[in-house]
């Protein structure tokens, strides 16, 4: 399709984004372009639409790739009510809260997950030593994953059935040193 | 049943609303006849109460004239003399205002003292696509305001692309009692509480219709539960459309209220009620006839929990036993498998919207299959040149054809294309109106449908890749366009696109002798085109203009028709600012707003144009980005 910048800018470029998603997981994109004005998801062709629609989860549900070619303001002529219809309706099938902050002691800022993104707590936990690893250290590298629940409470991750936690899951919090050791008990 | 209002894009009767009324050349002259007092410069007549034979004389006009209706006839007769000024003004009943700023509303109700029922109109079209900032005007406010002591007895409102608050909405309910009737199309700034306070206090409401509105975000504990507001009673609710209201409404309470609405025949809900939730709500309201599905489907979420529609078989029973419906709309999250439950009612369907529905053809054709008598048809290009075969195999009486993209981008694959459009116009021959997008379109499909469907009146073709060709020719699509000016000879509204030059605004000018509203985008090479276009369309009413290079000469050779017009728009062409003041100065009456996106920058160049004719001068709400020249 309509190239106007070169793949190894691209690369570059993407090394330094801050994504959604398990990093390197991101589907090969077509560079379909998005507009200037919103920081939309792409919009896929019509067949990878209805499949990602049928499953529910999906991996790497990628940020929007910087455009290719510049779009302009208002064209095509489409109402906004029609294009935020569709952005509706896609976040209404998703199910409300499956984004999700993720703290860890002693960093600075936080991260946000979309947990639909993983299949369960392997590919959580992975995901999570990812993101995190340039604050391991010196402080050692026991930590414990927690999260917080819709009664407020902090549960260890891990415990129930994957869907049951990502239902209830409202924040994670990776505890780490001296207290995360107290707290763990059986086997992760 | 009133008439199918839901769109408006094209206005009935056509010509001025009250402004063409006054007289637009230099001289203002007085309305004629009798004692010879000139109409003061307010448009008030000052003249001391006619003697008592021409008051009999007036009160039989006012007899007479009260059976007119369309307003091009009562502007007309307006102009005949002052009685027949004066009984016209006593009579009419129903206010269209094509342009809110084109008259105060101080000045509207002083002339028309007896409105039942007000069409207001605000903002340029292209409002929609963004391109104009927000806060720019067309707000309800000071018409509510105006009207509420005006008009005790009104009964009707329909807004269009007009900033309401919460607060005028609740004017509304407080000021008119006998209120019945509220439609709003494109507007915006108001919220569950003005619903709610509509719903409270309006006793006697028959109609509330949201046509994609834009309501103020709400955080969960703002959003008010205004379904539960309507009175308890047996209510005389005969259309309720909410499909553009995002948060989710108390169903048990819509339930309910939809049980003692016997009056009720229209209903579209919105994509958070869901297929069973639908279901029960038909079985409350057989005698429908214009319904809004909601998704007909359910959420991902409680899909996966297993708790989908047990009895597809009684969604088609409630089908079968809705006998009066005529249209069906909504379809927002279609699951497939309910779509054939809609069969038993495809038979009566003159309208079908399934535009937010992503089916393919195969999807389709059962369904059209069906749909023998359909009229409208507005649908997703999902459905591919075949789908659009299957409709033109089926739909011989189809009037208005609407074929959306999915994916609105300039790079998108588009799935329908030229063959799409020839197979329309050979199979529905009774066209009247049709918008379609695509990425492939050929002169030869363009010339074919000028050719077959002769009773077009709307035309709208976007080629969504910017500049493209004939796909086949590679040559400007100046022929096909022109062939459509040139064979169609009830063509009011024309939306061109693609590669054009100069020669399309010529051929337009030549025939379009009838268009009213004009929409160009990346088009013509010179000023040339836009004048062929301003000489040469004596009805030309709208013109909407972008990224096309018309600069100040092509502006200034229209100077003799600005006040003939509604307005002209245009943005990211060549105008600068002078040009803009030239026109400003030689036509007092007209309103330019030059609109800066930012306000600091002092260019000569002018990025957006809006221009009207006005009686009310520049107004007073104007935001820092707009100038006013």
């Amino acid at each position: 399709m309509d190239g106007g910048v070169g793949y190894a800018d691209m690369d570059a470029l993407k090394a330094t984004e801050l994504r959604l998603g398990l990093p390197g997981s991101h589907p090969p994109e077509k560079p379909l372009p998005t507009t200037t004005t919103t920081a939309r998801p792409t919009k896929r062709s019509l067949d990878e639409d209805r499949a990602a629609r049928r499953e529910t989860s999906e991996g790497g549900r990628a940020t929007s790739a910087r455009a290719t070619k510049a779009q302009v303001v208002g064209w095509p002529p489409i109402r906004s009510y029609r294009k935020n219809s569709f952005q509706a309706m896609k976040a209404t099938a998703e199910a409300a809260g499956l984004y999700v902050k993720v703290s860890m002691d002693g960093a600075p800022y936080l991260r946000k997950i979309d947990l639909e993104v993983y299949k369960g707590y392997r590919e959580l936990r992975e995901a999570l030593e990812d993101m995190f690893k340039c604050f391991e250290g010196c402080k050692g590298s026991e930590y414990a994953i927690t999260y917080e629940d819709k009664d407020g409470d902090l549960m260890l991750v891990g415990d129930v059935p994957w869907e049951m936690f990502t239902s209830s899951c409202k924040k994670l919090r990776i505890i780490r040193g001296a207290e995360a050791i107290r707290g763990l008990g059986s086997s992760q | 049943m009133r008439e199918e209002r839901s769109d408006m894009s094209e206005d009935e009767d056509g010509g001025g609303g009250v402004e063409q009324k006054e007289r637009w050349g230099p001289s203002h002259g007085g309305g004629g006849g009798g004692c010879g007092s000139a109409k003061s410069r307010g448009g008030v007549w000052t003249d001391p109460p006619p003697p008592f034979s021409d008051q009999v004389l007036e009160n039989v006009l006012e007899n007479v004239l009260q059976f007119l209706v369309c307003r091009r006839d009562r502007n007309a007769a307006s102009l005949v003399c002052r009685s027949w000024y004066r009984a016209e003004a006593q009579t009419r009943g129903e206010l269209f205002i094509g342009n809110c700023y084109a008259v105060s509303p101080r000045r509207a109700t002083d002339r028309f003292r007896r409105v039942r029922s007000v069409v207001l109109k605000g903002k340029p079209r292209f409002a929609d696509f963004s391109l104009v900032p927000l806060g720019w005007g067309a707000h309800f406010s000071p018409w509510a305001s105006a009207m509420a002591t005006a008009y005790p007895w009104l009964e009707r409102i329909c807004l269009k692309r007009m900033s309401i608050a919460d607060y005028d909405l609740s004017l509304l309910a407080f000021s008119f009692p006998f209120f019945k009737d509220l439609t709003l199309i494109c507007c915006d700034g108001f919220g569950t509480l003005g619903l709610a306070v509509i719903a409270e206090k309006c006793r006697h409401l028959r109609v509330l219709d949201l046509i994609e509105a834009y309501l103020e975000e709400e955080e969960e504990d703002e959003v008010v539960d205004w379904v539960s507001k309507f009175p308890q009673t047996t209510t005389s609710l005969e259309t309720l459309g909410f499909d553009c209201v995002v948060s989710t409404v108390n169903f048990e309470a819509l339930e309910a209220l939809v049980a003692r609405s016997p009056a009720l025949r229209q209903l579209r809900v919105n994509h958070h009620v869901t297929v069973d939730q639908l279901f029960r709500l038909m079985v409350r309201a057989p005698q429908l006839t214009h319904l809004g599905t909601g998704s007909f489907g359910h959420p991902a979420a409680l899909a996966l929990q297993g708790d989908v529609m047990e009895h597809d078989a009684d969604l088609v029973s409630a089908f079968a036993a809705s006998k009066s419906i005529v249209s069906l709309s909504g379809f927002r999250d279609v699951a497939s498998q309910y779509l054939p439950a809609i069969y038993p009612v495809c038979a009566n369907l003159t309208t079908l919207n399934c535009s937010f529905a992503e089916i393919t053809a195969d999807e389709l054709k059962p369904v059209i299959h069906h749909c023998h008598n359909l009229q409208k048809f507005w649908v997703l290009d999902t459905v591919r040149d075949e789908g659009l075969q299957a409709v033109a195999a089926t739909c011989k009486d189809l009037r208005e054809l609407r074929v959306f993209p999915l994916n609105a981008t300039e790079d998108s694959e588009g799935f329908v294309s030229d063959v799409g459009l020839a197979a329309i116009s050979q199979g529905c021959r009774r066209l009247r109106s049709i918008l379609y997008f695509c990425q492939q379109m050929t002169n030869k499909a363009v010339i074919t449908m000028s050719k077959n469907c002769q009773e077009l009146v709307v035309f709208r073709l976007c080629i969504m890749g910017r500049h493209l060709p004939d796909h086949l020719t590679k040559e400007p699509m100046d022929e096909g366009f022109g062939a459509i000016v040139m064979n169609c000879k009830k063509l009011t509204r024309l939306a061109v696109s693609g590669l054009l030059t100069d020669k399309a605004f010529g051929y337009i000018g030549k025939y379009g002798k009838s268009i009213r509203t004009l929409s160009v985008a990346f088009a013509g090479d010179s000023d040339v085109g836009l004048r062929y276009v301003l000489e040469g369309c004596p009805k030309l009413q709208k013109l909407e203009i972008r990224d096309s290079p018309f600069g100040d000469p092509a502006l200034l050779s229209g100077i003799h028709q600005y006040y003939n017009m509604r307005f002209l728009w245009m943005n990211s062409c060549k105008l600068s600012i002078r040009g803009c003041n030239d026109v400003a100065q030689r036509l007092p009456r007209l309103i330019v707003e030059v609109i800066r996106d930012r306000p600091e920058a002092d260019d000569e160049t002018v990025e957006k144009l809006y221009m009207y004719r006005s009686l009310a001068g520049p107004r007073n709400d104007a935001p820092p980005f707009v100038m006013i020249l």
